[in-house]
């Protein structure tokens, strides 16, 4: 049983208002387990038996913030399928039904993709009009940004390619003239006016219509697809809220990113379509193996990585991964990626958005830097990690989380007062990305390159590429040091507030500039010190040694692996976003590197953090339980704790049962012969009997408060005049797992893991003792890691 | 045959229309750096796949005859391009959702208060606004559950009920997500 505390949980009786539970017919239970129990002709009258009653509407659904039973689903999946099987032969139409059947699987994921595919586009598009809104408008067609608005203009040198006609930014609109100290301080108020409605208007929508829409969403993906149920968390309006609202808080120059947030809308879609068929809406297992398919098209259509989402999915998000549930995630994100780009959001025809197009190879002493860039990436990860939790938990626990609303627009007012000034933090972060990636080419826009498109009369380009940096140069480096700074610390109080919220990009930008100030860095060691050594070996004067983007992209995936822990998906990402293919040995030392550094100071990445501080009773496949306790020394009762609370197979009444339920709020108790023997029958859910008592209370004639209640297949012999009985079998489950108590701890957890147990019953030489449930098994390990074991909330 | 014909290019003439082919969604760019005393320049063209080279699209050129090879052979071209009907429909249905929202969020806070108190007078107010927390009774859950089956023919009686019922979920989820902070940090 499960000792929940009765004031801190009335989610227990009250169902979190989520969808209804569906009365049609479902399978019953009781036939299945007979057959499981090992019967031969006794398990064929039971199923017999079982077939002349009537199914209870309702038995078999699970209450909000519980945990399924993998087990129960999976075998009521097998019945589904064994019974379409066996009436295949029957008739044609059967037939059909059968094919519907075996191919609802892929077309649930094509539309999964399809729809996460529309909607990426949606919001790419939108995120990139209002990004610029904040700027200026295009006068003669409102609908474009400022690149589509200079689109066919025909300026024709470099300095003024920026500058079309038909752009005007809000000085010029408003007071008329484009230069100046009166327009600068005109566009600064129409930034931080824009930035902040749009922050207002994202948590407002958030909070009246869809609370569940804020944050990144990948920490609840990952427990509700090892099992947990949210009510409400991937349902239509969910998923309206949440694009909505995504595009105006990448608008509002907030600093965050959409991709976790895309993840989220991806397996909303993917959650709404599996209602359209009953194969997966009345299967909790099936169902989540659909939405592991729609986070991996959620990852593809963020990155425009189809691979990379599907080992996303397999990697950070999924608990169980089966070889079937691989190629559908291969198949939602094939499917994503195509959609996306038939609507080419970006105008080049291409899903990548950080495309490199250098090729120039990398040296062994380079090695040296990208190992220092993921030393750096693990330190920030490792930082990050701890300041971002501690305020979050900081949030939540005083007063500080009463204003969610005053929260965010005082985060918004203080980013875009900071970040106006400097050009770096005033544009799109991805737009920085790309700045930062790409190397400096013939005619370079940003500042990092003065020196290298430096002409003066007859000296070409190509004489001396590695330039002494000009003045520029240091003011670029300056003012990226800065961005840095600023970046590291507003993503700390960013994320986790009450709109749509990703890190992905953010942490990748921070770790893009680092990269950046380390590549220049080097460029100028190697001019100044070509006599070196390392750099004579294989630096020739005048060539172009080092590539200042690359360590830019190494940066990004250092810092991004260092926060999230994650390993060959990081990579598979970072080179699908590039196009890089030759860099992927420096991507994954950097990647190793931070991992082991960030290992080093917790092994928790921010998602497993996240799920932690929320106490979601998630047991991570990943830890290794190596203590030496043993099941008696975790199960309950304890010595202190009231007798283990059991039903009888039939001694009870219906009152008696009553009172126990209502005295109690454990989720379920298990049922035994008799007290004197305590030998165990099974167990019983606790909605399952409220459930079913309801029912009986209405359909059934003569069910009185003193009719006896029986577990077992004959009703007990009973005095003439006693009311008629109540039998309960079909709630019951035949066949509870259970251990002894001598069994070690590790084989307990590793039952539970592999086989998604929700509770275990313990027995002592044949008699039943005690029950262990996750709940416990999560208090235990967090005691055992000298963590506060009542942080552990849901069961 | 002539109405027909006509009656077909009206057609396409709409279908155009609707779609907004723009022939200005394709371009070609060409990025030339500094050569000699030549500045840095950027030419673009809407010129198709085929044309899209130097030639074709650097004009006027700047340099004589003979530098031609030689100044094409720096210029980097790009062909581009856009689909502006897909931008244009999509910021256009992406503002008109926002600002339904928007009219379905002041109606919900503001106006209906307001109406509702004007109509019902306050008791009633208080009872239709009170949390529903729930009964702490789990047998009345049940009976919720099973009380699911009574359908009520009118179709408004229906809309009401599946707005209520949405209410309440979201009341439910907001306390759970911004006032114990149980869930959603």
């Amino acid at each position: 049983m499960e000792e929940e505390d009765a004031a801190a949980d009335p989610y227990l009786p009250y169902d979190g208002g989520g969808d209804t539970i569906p009365l049609q017919e479902i399978p019953r239970r009781g036939s299945n387990y007979a057959m499981s129990n090992g019967g031969g002709a006794a398990s064929s009258t039971t199923h017999l038996l079982d077939f002349l009653e009537e199914p209870i509407p309702g038995v078999g659904t699970y209450d909000d913030f519980h945990t399924i039973d993998w087990v129960r689903e999976k075998c009521k999946d097998r019945e589904r399928h064994r019974k379409i099987n066996s009436k295949k032969k029957e008739s044609a139409w059967e037939f059909t039904k059968s094919l519907y059947d075996a191919w609802s699987g892929w077309l649930v994921v094509t539309l999964t993709g399809l729809a996460s595919g529309a909607l990426a586009g949606l919001i790419d598009i939108a995120a990139d009009w209002m990004n610029d809104l904040k700027e200026g408008v295009c006068l003669s067609a409102m609908w474009f940004n400022h690149e589509q608005c200079c689109w066919t203009s025909n300026e024709t040198t470099f300095a003024e390619r920026d500058k079309c006609p038909q752009w005007k930014s809000w000085a010029e609109l408003i007071l008329g003239q484009a230069e100046g100290p009166g327009s600068y301080i005109m566009n600064y108020f129409m930034y931080i006016y824009w930035a902040l409605s749009f922050a207002f208007l994202a948590v407002c929508l958030v909070k009246v219509f869809a609370p569940y829409a804020c944050g990144s969403g990948i920490p609840e993906i990952k427990t509700i697809l090892s099992g947990f149920i949210i009510r409400g968390y991937l349902g239509k309006w969910t998923l309206m809220i949440k694009t909505i609202t995504l595009v105006l808080a990448v608008a509002s120059g907030l600093s965050l990113g959409k991709e976790g947030p895309l993840v989220h809308v991806a397996c909303c879609c993917g959650n709404i379509f599996s209602y359209l068929f009953p194969k997966y809406s009345k299967n909790e297992a099936k169902k989540r193996e659909v939405l592991s398919a729609a986070s991996a098209a959620g990852v593809s259509v963020a990155f425009g990585a189809p691979i990379g989402g599907v080992l996303f999915s397999l990697e950070e998000v999924s608990y169980y991964f089966p070889l079937k549930t691989l190629w559908r995630s291969f198949f939602a994100a094939l499917v994503a990626a195509f959609v996306l780009r038939s609507i080419n959001p970006f105008g080049n025809s291409r899903l990548v958005l950080f495309y490199v197009e250098y090729h120039t190879p990398w040296y062994l002493f380079e090695l040296i830097p990208f190992i220092l860039l993921g030393v750096f990436g693990g330190l920030w990860g490792a930082f990050f990690i701890r300041a971002n939790i501690a305020w979050c938990r900081r949030r939540k626990s005083t007063r500080f989380g009463k204003y969610p609303v005053l929260e965010v627009i005082l985060v918004a007012a203080i980013t875009a007062v900071v970040a106006f000034p400097n050009p770096y933090t005033r544009q799109n972060t991805s737009e920085l990305i790309k700045e930062l990636f790409t190397d400096c080419g013939p005619l370079e826009s940003s500042q990092l390159c003065q020196y290298r498109s430096q002409m003066n009369g007859s000296t070409a380009y190509t004489d001396n590429p590695n330039q002494p940096a000009e003045p520029g140069v240091y003011s670029a480096m300056w003012q990226l040091c800065l961005a840095l700074i600023f970046k590291i610390i507003m993503t700390i109080f960013t994320f986790g507030l009450k709109v749509p919220s990703g890190l992905f990009i953010p942490s990748m930008a921070i770790g893009a500039i680092a990269g950046r100030i380390v590549g220049i860095a080097m460029e100028q060691l190697a001019y100044y010190h070509h006599d070196w050594f390392l750099f004579k070996e294989w630096c020739e004067v005048g060539a172009d040694c080092i590539t200042p983007g690359l360590y830019a992209m190494v940066g990004a995936a250092a810092c991004l692996g260092g926060v999230t822990r994650m390993t060959v998906s990081l990579v598979v990402i970072v080179f699908e976003l590039t196009g890089g293919l030759e860099y992927i040995v420096p991507l994954m030392a950097a990647v190793m590197t931070s991992k082991w550094v960030g290992d080093a100071f917790g092994r928790e990445g921010i998602y497993e953090a996240h799920i932690r501080l929320n106490g979601y009773p998630f047991l991570d496949a990943k830890e290794e339980f190596t203590h030496t306790t043993l099941a008696r020394d975790v199960m309950r009762p304890r010595n202190s704790d009231p007798p283990l609370a059991v039903l009888t197979q039939d001694d009870l009444t219906v009152e008696e049962l009553q009172a126990v339920i209502n005295e109690t709020s454990y989720n379920g108790f298990p049922v035994i012969v008799s007290k004197e023997s305590q030998r165990l029958v099974g167990f019983a859910l606790r909605r399952d009997i409220t459930i079913a008592i309801e029912n009986a209370r209405r359909k059934q004639e003569g069910i009185m408060l003193n009719s006896r209640v029986y577990f077992t297949q004959h009703a007990p012999t009973l005095p003439a005049d006693s009311p008629r009985p109540l039998k309960l079998r079909s709630i019951l489950d035949m066949s509870p797992f259970t251990v002894t108590d001598h069994t070690p701890m590790e084989i307990v957890v590793d039952i539970f893991r592999k086989l998604g147990l929700r509770q275990c019953l313990v027995t002592h030489n044949g008699r039943l003792l005690g029950i262990i449930t996750k709940k416990d098994i999560l208090r235990h390990m967090a005691q055992m890691a000298d963590q506060d074991p009542e942080s552990i909330m849901f069961n | 045959w002539t109405s027909d014909t006509s009656f077909k290019t009206e057609l396409l003439g709409l279908y155009g229309l609707l779609i907004c082919y723009n022939s200005e969604d394709i371009r070609c760019k060409c990025i030339c750096p500094p050569y000699r005393d030549v500045e840095g320049q950027i030419y673009k063209q809407n010129v198709s796949l085929k044309d899209c080279n130097c030639l074709h699209v650097v004009e006027p050129m700047p340099v004589d005859g003979k530098d031609v090879e030689a100044y094409c052979l720096r210029c980097e071209c790009k062909y581009e391009e856009r689909s502006s009907g897909t931008i244009k429909v999509t910021i256009i249905i992406y503002l008109s959702i926002l600002g339904l929202l928007l009219l379905y969020m002041v109606y919900l806070t503001m106006v209906e208060p307001m109406l509702k108190r004007r109509l019902f007078g306050h008791s009633q107010l208080i009872q239709s606004d009170d949390d529903v927390v729930g009964d702490q009774q789990p047998f009345a859950n049940a009976h919720n559950v099973l009380s699911r089956s009574h359908s009520r023919p009118n179709m408004l009686n229906k809309v009401e009920h599946a707005q209520q019922r949405w209410r309440r979920q979201v009341q439910e989820q907001r306390k759970s997500v911004f006032d114990r902070h149980v869930v959603l940090s």
